[in-house]
């Protein structure tokens, strides 16, 4: 049974019982729901909650798709969307109501379920007991879970696609009172109550993988491992965690007041509505509490997002440019100060909703100091490749673009960050552009790294880097093309989630344009195919790693067998001696030096 | 069926190519990995240089394209003082961007992988580290400095002279309301609200009610060079007052009053004429989401000047005496529009 691996996982317990240390290792003989369905394995559970979010990704990817059609095509009929949307698309006519329903689960899919989710459940789940030399989690049993609450999560988002008034269709930031009142729309009915639960689903998932994660880091690494040795990859996974556990917890009260909104006459959020010919009881709640309350998470979940990706970017950087990533504790320093901003700048969404313009102009404040550490990370990225020995494969390709995206949505975020130039571009197609650059396409960048990267390693099998370079070119210039014009868009105050602009003057100059951008969308959406198919097939039939450690890199998960079974190493857990980039001449010949080397005389550790 | 054929074909596409990908895979075991692996690092630095290049020109063609359907010269003193402080952010940020985009490209392609490179051991530097810190503060502080200065001048209390009407969003469109003769927006109260006599829930029991005036073709008239203060409110979802000719938004919030106030510059027929579109309009758009219909809540901004206003206002009916027949109160506003004292709503 894995609990016997569950116990040898704990740092230690295999040193008191050395002598059933081979148990650790019995476990091939496991029964197959057990090895792979209801696993314990942080390696599988990672398995789990990749395959997982690619699926949603292709879900979400493919709404925005249909979404797309309809932007770029507002006078055309679709035959074909009226055979899977029936009354949705009647007459192959995508309606208003699933236009939102669309966006709403686009965002809320890729948002929640792609890249929080697929993204931390696979890396952090995957890296940090490898990397810090444990056997597995802290607790493999609360792990486990974790998958299984998101599984349910899905299983419940994925009902209120099907249910007869549709799914949530308010954004996916849900603001009442359009999310509280059945009257307002069709989507705040029985899609909306399915939204909530699996979004509080979710938030159970997000706790208890993030519980876990920030306890493996702080008790569990392995002799030798002090936090100044962790790999990057591992920081940021742990901030990440950090952010999710102290912020997913406000969203949830935040969601329960709605709860109680929409079903106990309660008013949090309610006050003096008049809808569908009749006024409500409500009086005295406040709509824009939700909002601080959704914030106070929303934000941090950009980070969520953002800081897996960088993590992967540095690590992918230094190993491919055969060098140390420049300024270790400097990155680390800017993981911890963009960790604790998070948290104090929610209020940057909410400029135009009335707030007291004082408090607004700390806001303003705040936001912008965190382009300060967002640079330093930019810096050190460009001096890590300057002088560097560059290896283009894949996954260094994507780490590349990663940064350049960063950087173009990054910039684009000091205009939205100061108030007085967000009066004009707030929610317009400026911002669509400015998040879809720096948190979806470069955040996807990062995991997308990290796969390639890690592919050897969770399979036993490389990927193949033809398919991952078009897979790389496609994707780059598409987002650029898709997005870049989008920024002129905004700034002719084109408002975003209208379903036709055909109707304003000010708006319906961008038809062309729009048609483009949907068509650019459908060839990258299809390139992504490229990726899946080598995603799946290399796991059976790609070129078999034949060395320990095909990329040359320092970091512990490469001292693993090639196909490590449950408890990761066989025998004993490797001690480490150096930091995490000792990539420097070794006096054999090699450039590189592996963490589990001892320093020689005289040698100084690191950084 | 013509759906299954193109299915079929797509998943031919894919097998092709990842055929292809796969013998490519086996041609360099036979040609000799390592000559592979320094032909294809090579080639993909070229490509990213390439990348770069048209990427640049990419940035040029769009601007080029799309430069003329931006929006026109800013309609109001508030948009004016927003287009030179959105030029300084374009300024800094642009610059950051060419530099950091060069230096990525450029470095990824003169330090590419080569048989005699090998790699310069630079952990750190702690000037460097300094620079890169301190400047972005300082270009960090400035940008705040010139944000806040106009943040608070937009946001500043309204001028005493300026006029004040209130625009309520409702699911789907917008009520307007001007205070009539006497310059007073009357109470409302949305329990009193009827959509067929009393839209916004007036208080018939106040007499400054009675001559307010309420346009519900989502038409907003206003002055040139005339200060207006906007009363914000929302009958049931959450709305957004969007006005990008004068580089202005607020939210409408049920339950909560909110304001803006801007001066316009330019009347509706002098910006035709600088637009050379005989079709222009300045356009509210609702720039928050507010259910199925959001897309098509679009209402107007009709900017004339005091004479026209004038004569505009002195064609237009009381809400009071629309709803309650002729007969009743009169409605002329006999009073100049233009002694409209700011008063905000009661």
């Amino acid at each position: 049974m894995s609990n016997e691996a569950t116990i040898h996982g704990h740092d230690g317990a295999h040193d008191t019982h050395s002598a059933e240390g081979h148990h650790g290792h019995e476990h091939h003989e496991q029964h197959f729901i057990w090895k792979y369905i209801f696993s314990q394995d942080h390696k599988v559970i990672s398995k789990q909650f990749l395959v997982t979010g690619i699926i949603w990704a292709v879900i979400g990817a493919f709404f925005s798709l249909v979404f797309r059609l309809q932007l770029g095509f507002p006078d055309s009929t679709f035959p074909w969307m009226e055979k899977i949307l029936g009354e949705w698309a009647k007459g192959g006519k995508l309606t208003p109501e699933f236009y939102y329903a669309l966006i709403t689960m686009h965002g809320t899919i890729l948002v929640f379920f792609v890249l929080t989710a697929g993204l931390s459940g696979t890396f952090a789940n995957f890296l940090i007991p490898l990397q810090v030399g444990a056997r597995d989690m802290a607790s493999p049993f609360m792990n486990m879970l974790s998958y299984w609450f998101f599984f349910a999560s899905s299983i419940l988002m994925f009902i209120s696609l099907f249910v007869q008034t549709g799914p949530a269709s308010g954004g996916w930031t849900s603001y009442p009172p359009l999310s509280a009142l059945k009257e307002a729309s069709l989507g705040s009915g029985i899609g909306m109550d399915l939204w909530i639960m699996s979004m509080a689903l979710f938030v159970v998932s997000s706790l208890l993988g993030g519980l876990n994660y920030i306890s493996t880091v702080l008790n569990m690494r392995t002799k030798g491992m002090t936090m100044t040795r962790l790999p990057l990859t591992v920081w940021a996974l742990f901030f990440t965690a950090v952010l999710g556990v102290l912020s997913f917890p406000v969203l949830f009260s935040g969601f329960i007041l709605l709860i109680f909104d929409r079903n106990f006459g309660t008013s949090f959020y309610l006050s003096e509505i008049f809808v569908n010919g009749k006024a409500l009881p409500h009086i005295g709640g406040s709509a824009i509490l939700y909002q601080h309350l959704f914030w106070f998470l929303g934000h941090p979940e950009v980070y969520i997002i953002m800081l897996p990706g960088m993590g992967m970017a540095s690590e992918v950087i230094s190993v491919n440019s055969r060098k140390p990533i420049f300024g270790y504790l400097a990155m680390v320093v800017s993981l911890i100060s963009i960790s604790l901003l998070a948290f104090l700048v929610w209020a940057h969404h909410m400029f135009v909703t009335g707030m007291s313009p004082f408090l607004g102009s700390i806001f303003v404040l705040l936001t912008l100091l965190i382009a300060v550490p967002s640079a330093v990370k930019v810096f050190n990225w460009l001096t890590t490749i300057w002088k560097g020995n560059l290896r283009f494969n894949p996954p260094m390709m994507f780490a590349i673009g990663f940064v350049s995206l960063f950087i173009s949505g990054g910039l684009t975020g000091i205009f939205l960050g100061n108030s007085a130039l967000d009066i004009h571009l707030h929610d317009t197609y400026f911002v669509i552009a400015h998040f879809h650059i720096v948190m979806g396409v470069s955040a996807f960048f990062g995991m997308f790294a990290g796969i390639y990267h890690w592919f050897p390693k969770m399979f036993g099998r490389f990927m193949n880097n033809t398919l991952g370079y078009i897979h790389f070119f496609i994707t780059i210039a598409g987002a650029y093309l898709i997005f870049w014009p989008m920024h002129y868009e905004g700034l002719a105050g084109m408002p975003r989630r209208y379903y036709d602009y055909s109707a304003w003057e000010s708006f319906k100059q961008f038809t062309e344009l729009n048609a483009f951008i949907s068509i650019v969308a459908a060839v990258v959406f299809f390139a992504q195919f490229i990726f899946i198919i080598n995603f799946f097939v290399s796991i059976w039939r790609g070129r078999k790693v034949t060395s320990m450690n095909p990329w040359g890199a320092t970091t512990l998960e490469w001292t693993t067998p090639i196909r490590p079974g449950h408890g990761n190493w066989e025998g004993e857990i490797p001690e480490v001696h150096r930091w995490a980039y000792d990539y420097k001449d070794d006096g054999h010949g090699g450039d590189f030096i592996p963490q589990t080397v001892p320093l020689k005389p005289g040698e100084q550790d690191g950084h | 069926m013509s759906g299954f054929i193109t299915i079929a074909l797509l998943l031919l596409v894919f097998i092709i190519i990842y055929q292809v990908a796969k013998a490519s895979e086996y041609a360099s075991v036979i040609r000799g990995e390592e000559k592979v692996k320094a032909q294809t690092n090579r080639t993909m630095a070229w490509l990213l240089v390439i990348f770069f290049v048209l990427g640049l020109y990419g940035i040029y063609k769009c601007h080029i394209a799309l430069v003329d359907k931006l929006l026109p010269v800013a309609a109001s003193e508030q948009g004016a003082a927003y287009d030179s402080m959105f030029n300084v952010t374009l300024i800094v940020t642009g610059i950051v961007f060419f530099l950091t985009q060069t230096l990525l490209f450029w470095f990824a392609f003169r330090y590419q992988s080569t048989e005699k490179r090998t790699s310069f051991y630079f952990p750190h530097n702690n000037k460097l580290e300094l620079l890169w810190t301190t400047v972005p503060a300082i270009a960090m502080a400035i940008l705040v400095a010139i944000g806040l200065k106009n943040w608070m001048n937009f946001t500043s209390p309204a001028p005493q002279n300026a006029m004040v009407v209130e625009i309520v969003g409702k699911q789907f469109n917008w009520l307007v309301r001007y205070p009539g003769a006497d310059g007073v927006l009357g109470k409302r109260d949305f329990r009193k609200i009827d959509d067929a006599n009393n839209v916004l829930g007036l208080d018939w029991k106040e007499k400054e009610n009675k001559d307010d005036i309420i346009a519900q073709n989502g038409e907003l008239h206003l002055v040139v060079n005339k200060p207006v203060k906007l009363l914000i409110g929302s009958r049931d979802v959450i709305h957004d007052v969007g006005l990008p000719h004068f580089r202005m938004k607020m939210d409408a919030v049920p339950g909560i009053l909110t304001t803006m106030w801007f001066t316009p510059r330019y009347t509706t027929a002098e910006m035709k004429k600088i637009t050379g579109n005989d079709n222009f309009v300045y356009e509210i758009s609702c720039d928050q989401m507010c259910g199925k219909g959001h897309y098509s809540m679009r209402g107007t901004v009709i900017v004339q000047t005091q004479a026209e206003y004038d004569a505009w206002m002195m064609t237009q009916k009381s809400y009071y005496s629309t709803v309650n027949g002729a007969d009743a109160a009169p409605a002329a506003p006999a009073a100049k529009t233009d002694s409209v004292k700011a008063i905000s709503m009661k």
